[in-house]
């Protein structure tokens, strides 16, 4: 996956202003900065949720800039959200189930009972498995903690069998103990995946991250593996600053 | 969850021995009464695929139930009977094309606007139908001749006679029903479900949600087109009053009361308004006013609608 030039105006405001960056399978690209960087508009932007104001998107080699998101989505392009968004009245399998059928070649289908597609069965299990949540398949999404929500979250993402996956905060909101069980799945993930990682905890971020890109009002203010932004003046004074003192 | 499945399955059971046996013990205006009933239970059970199962709240479902009726009209030659497959063909037919119409321009807005525009244009075909003299204008017109089935000479009933009628209509009922149920069950039918629960998520799971909506949209017509073919051969007699949004909204009216979203819930809401309605003109003329009132009681103490009453327990 790869942008060039990528930019986005709300109004006057330009929240994603020239961002180039590239991710390749088998890598972890994180990106960081501070709130109202624009890392959430550039997820939407890559997801196609949002329409780009200039520049391009590139993902598996074919240019995607301006599709709609559904069709990004079956290229293989998953994406999970800061903010949980699951189906709440279906439990943790039929959230699964569901994510995985968006890989027959249509869900026009009158007749046979969604549980007896033995294909979409199996990929539902093998998403909860691989997220760690094969105990809880019967429970409602509603009724799941909120550690567990977000594991679904990423769950249903892997259901849909993605080449690329969008991870918008995964650890948001997780006590010490899932945040690390999240770390763990996120690296057992990467060796399959080009992943693109927005985070705010730090510690995982220098864990997971094989590239690091910071941003800071909607551009890009330094790109390259950790150590190197890390040592990076501008970064330290701009953001890392505050903390490392 | 179990024994809830299950006592719902010994209501409905219990119910259509009922049904089947009324025949032999009711009276003809009776009989009569419950294959109303019966229709209505089916008109209702298309519009909450619609509002109950994908959330789309339609206050122009009389459109495919009236214009299925209009082309039984059509269909039939004045002394004649018309076929009875090729008029409920032509019927269905009807509020398909009429439906994907409709729902290829309604189905780009959603919420209070969807509510807005189909009525709008269920409205449009009402006064269309009322103004045009060679549909009968506002008197509508007469169906002398109900239609017929003839399989090489033999007629496994007659829609003539009332008691054939009603198994007819009982019939088509449970395989309204029975269809539904399949289709929910079906990818399809998760597809939709999870359209009420969170359209953009589905989206973002690869699902061109617009291309589920608009077949949704149809399939509901069809079959409010079936209880329209019904309901005009029951009849005899087709006028604009069945496109008009007094008969959308009762319908509303009978989804909610009944239960949204329910199996049962519909055909429950399409009984208790028809009876209640049939009991209050008994009593005095201002039945409207008790009608009214018992909606207002029964929307207060049982949200969820009549089907409540059979779940004892929640899910979960």
């Amino acid at each position: 996956m790869r942008t060039a030039g990528l930019r986005r105006l709300f109004g006057g405001l330009a929240a994603v202003n020239g961002v180039s960056l590239e991710c390749h399978v088998g890598r972890l690209h994180a990106v960081i900065g501070p709130n109202g960087a624009g890392k959430t508009t550039l997820i939407n932007l890559l997801s196609g949720e949002l329409a780009p104001s200039a520049g391009r998107i590139e993902i598996l080699g074919r240019e995607v800039t301006g599709l709609a998101a559904h069709r990004i989505s079956q290229l293989g392009v998953g994406r999970s959200y800061q903010l949980t968004n699951v189906f709440m009245r279906f439990t943790a399998f039929e959230n699964c189930r569901l994510a995985a059928q968006s890989r027959l070649a249509s869900s026009m289908r009158f007749l046979r009972p969604a549980t007896r597609y033995r294909e979409v069965n199996e990929a539902a299990a093998r998403a909860l498995a691989l997220a760690e949540l094969s105990g809880r398949e019967n429970t409602v999404a509603a009724e799941l903690s909120h550690g567990e929500r977000r594991q679904l979250e990423v769950a249903m993402t892997l259901a849909t069998r993605p080449k690329v996956l969008l991870l918008d905060e995964p650890l948001a909101g997780m006590g010490a103990e899932e945040s690390a069980r999240m770390v763990e799945l996120l690296r057992k993930l990467a060796p399959g995946h080009a992943m693109l990682l927005v985070e705010h905890d730090m510690d995982a971020v220098f864990a997971l991250a094989d590239t690091l890109t910071v941003m800071v009002d909607g551009a890009v203010l330094a790109s390259g593996t950790p150590a190197a932004v890390r040592a990076n003046d501008a970064v330290q004074r701009a953001y890392l600053g505050e903390t490392d003192d | 969850m179990d024994r809830q499945a299950r006592s719902l399955q010994v209501l409905l059971l219990a119910g259509l021995v009922a049904l089947v046996a009324f025949p032999f013990v009711g009276e003809k205006f009776y009989v009569q009464f419950i294959t109303k009933v019966m229709i209505m239970a089916m008109f209702a059970m298309s519009l909450d695929l619609l509002v109950g199962y994908t959330g789309l709240v339609s206050l122009g479902h009389a459109l495919p139930f009236g214009l299925a009726a209009y082309a039984l009209m059509f269909v039939t030659p004045e002394y004649q009977a018309a076929g009875f497959w090729t008029s409920v063909a032509a019927s269905m037919g009807v509020a398909a094309i009429a439906s994907l119409v409709v729902g290829l321009l309604v189905l780009r807005t959603s919420g209070i606007y969807f509510i807005m525009v189909t009525l709008a244009f269920g409205q449009m075909a009402y006064y269309y139908v009322h103004d045009s003299k060679y549909l009968g204008g506002s008197d509508g017109k007469f169906i002398y001749v109900r239609p017929a089935l003839e399989l090489f000479g033999w007629k496994p009933f007659d829609l003539e006679n009332h008691t054939h009628f009603y198994y007819v209509a009982l019939a088509l009922m449970v395989f309204v029903y029975v269809s539904l149920r399949v289709l929910l069950a079906s990818p399809f039918g998760r597809v939709i479900v999870a359209i009420k629960e969170n359209e953009h998520r589905l989206r973002m799971l690869g699902f061109a949600t617009f291309r589920y909506k608009l077949v949704c949209f149809v399939l509901a017509g069809m079959l409010a087109g079936l209880a329209g073919w019904l309901a005009a051969a029951q009849d005899g007699l087709v006028n604009p009053e069945m496109l008009s949004w007094h008969q959308s909204g009762q319908l509303l009216m009978m989804v909610i009361l009944g239960g949204m979203g329910t199996p049962a819930g519909p055909v429950l809401g399409a009984a208790a308004l028809k009876v209640l309605e049939l009991v209050f003109q008994g009593w005095t003329k201002h039945w409207q006013l008790l009608l009214g009132g018992f909606i207002v009681l029964s929307v207060l103490f049982m949200p969820r609608g009549l089907a409540q009453i059979f779940n004892w327990k929640r899910r979960g």
